[in-house]
């Protein structure tokens, strides 16, 4: 499968298969539309119609020194098809997908988990107006983890952790610092027992960041991999989504913490992470916000809602949407050439390494080797299955008594959903996300539409930014 | 006259070999928690 797409002044063909990014002149891109379609005589034809006139002509110079003819221009046809069978020999493109049986035989290896979100609080000092944990209570009652509840789940993921040797823990809530003696007493009692059982914890924090202070900082710098602030963007987009619960704005109060913790952490290692809706869905000054405000780690994600929300996201939003990301992705380009760089997470690819394909059609791992536990010690498939009772799946006493769930989650990837087969993006995305497909289609096979187009566009851009670096790189 | 140029160094088919030590970050644990984003995580078995 290919995926050609012209952004931004570049011509680019995405083989899915094989992952390989080509950036390609004009007459490159009509001969690799025409490949699969018609013969080498039949493409030639038609290329010689096309590039005898003059502007058409015009097109393939380009930079290139050298001057081309209408007489040339056979022998350059018969070049980049010759250049294209090469490449497809090369399995580099128009390659197939010959991925599904080892992804079946990579599934079938024994379960282990690897990472647990550990909601450390029910409970939270801002009221989000989008927030999917409902102001931190999940459907339930407010509640906060105990000491012995989060070692039970920590001694759970040593024990079900096989030969992993990286574990992650998220401390996630609500608002984790609401709970921070249980969250510093959970590290002491992981740093213990990683030296036992030949184990790395990989500690994160995601927080709102009323309750950060020096200390809190300090231990954050110290234990933390990754540390998650959640913040929106401009002050108006922010205040408005994320107030107090008496409606008081929070960003004041957070900003200047927010910046001496990516400062302190020299600029890595973190996140400010937003979430835009409806109501901004001119994003990309939100980003251009933080990037005024310093900070070099940047995601800025859509908001999940239902259509019954003022502040989701409908289809009618998307031709906005995607305009939106490709200005981001052009401000991108010019903050590289002026050498300010920054990172946008969700335009992150690594062209020349990256996930290996048994990750990319594993999926994020949900259900498996990645589970959300509350307070009391219950396990669901990740944080945004908390309080869906249907999805209950063990505890962490007990372990895992519903395997009929993990074995769903296991067999779920882009091979069980129809609507990825053809995807460009099923690489990138790996088939999505489980709970926003069960949260409008009521089941983790399907997949979240409005959310495919953004991943769709969003993997456009993050190529683009590629192809600019590339040149920029020449 | 150059017509194509190809940006990555590796080629995804390459990774069956030694790929699914399962070390790498769980996508969640990054910065998002409302979509997947497998894609944007590194690999820790070069």
């Amino acid at each position: 499968m290919v995926h050609q797409y012209k952004n931004n002044g570049y011509n680019i063909v995405l083989d899915v298969n094989s992952g390989m990014v080509h950036v390609v002149d004009e007459l490159a891109y009509d001969i690799i539309g025409l490949f699969e379609q018609k013969n080498r005589e039949e493409i030639k034809q038609e290329m010689l119609e096309k590039y005898s006139q003059a502007e058409n002509l015009a097109l393939l110079q380009g930079d290139s020194e050298e001057e081309l003819t209408v007489d040339g221009l056979g022998a350059e046809i018969d070049a980049v098809y010759d250049s294209i069978v090469q490449m497809k020999e090369e399995g580099n493109l128009f390659t197939d997908d010959i991925y599904e049986e080892y992804i079946d035989g990579f599934k079938s290896r024994e379960t282990v988990v690897k990472a647990l979100c550990l909601h450390i609080a029910h409970d939270c000092n801002l009221a989000c107006r989008y927030c999917f944990a409902e102001e931190g209570e999940y459907h339930g009652r407010r509640a906060l983890m105990t000491y012995e509840v989060g070692k039970q789940a920590l001694d759970f993921l040593i024990a079900n952790s096989g030969n992993r040797r990286n574990l992650e823990v998220d401390f996630f809530g609500g608002e984790p610092l609401m709970n921070f003696q249980v969250v510093k007493d959970l590290v002491k009692y992981g740093r213990e027992q990683e030296k036992i059982h030949n184990k790395n914890f990989r500690f994160t924090l995601t927080t709102n960041g009323v309750l950060l202070n020096d200390d809190i900082m300090e231990f954050a710098n110290k234990e933390m991999a990754n540390v998650v602030l959640s913040i929106d963007g401009r002050k108006e987009v922010h205040d408005h989504m994320r107030p107090f619960r008496n409606g008081a704005g929070s960003y004041d109060m957070i900003v200047p913490k927010f910046q001496k913790v990516a400062e302190s952490r020299n600029q890595t290692n973190y996140y400010v992470r937003g979430t835009f809706t409806r109501n901004n869905l001119d994003f990309a000054d939100d980003v251009k916000q933080f990037v005024d405000l310093g900070f070099k780690q940047i995601s800025v994600e859509p908001v999940v809602a239902q259509p019954e929300e003022d502040y989701s996201i409908r289809e009618e939003d998307l031709p906005k949407i995607m305009d939106e990301y490709d200005r981001l992705a052009r401000y991108i380009v010019d903050c590289r050439k002026e050498g300010k760089w920054f990172n946008f997470f969700h335009f992150m690819m690594d062209l020349s390494g990256g996930p290996c394909v048994a990750k990319r059609l594993s999926g994020c791992g949900s259900g498996t080797e990645y589970l959300a536990v509350t307070p009391w010690g219950d396990i669901y498939p990740c944080h945004q299955f908390v309080g869906e009772e249907d999805y209950l799946m063990g505890n962490v006493f007990e372990g895992i008594k519903r395997t009929d769930l993990r074995e769903e989650f296991k067999c779920s990837n882009v091979y069980s959903k129809p609507k990825c087969k053809d995807c460009f993006s099923k690489f990138y995305c790996s088939g999505g996300c489980a709970a926003n497909s069960y949260k409008f289609h009521g089941q983790i096979n399907d997949a979240y539409d409005i959310g495919c187009e953004m991943q769709r566009k969003r993997v456009e851009c993050a190529i683009m930014i590629k192809a600019a670096e590339a040149e920029m790189a020449e | 006259m150059k017509h194509i140029k190809t940006l990555n160094t590796k080629n995804l088919k390459d990774t069956m070999k030694k790929g699914g030590c399962g070390e790498c970050q769980t996508s969640c644990q990054s910065a998002c928690k409302t979509s997947c984003t497998v894609g944007n995580q590194s690999c820790e078995n070069k």
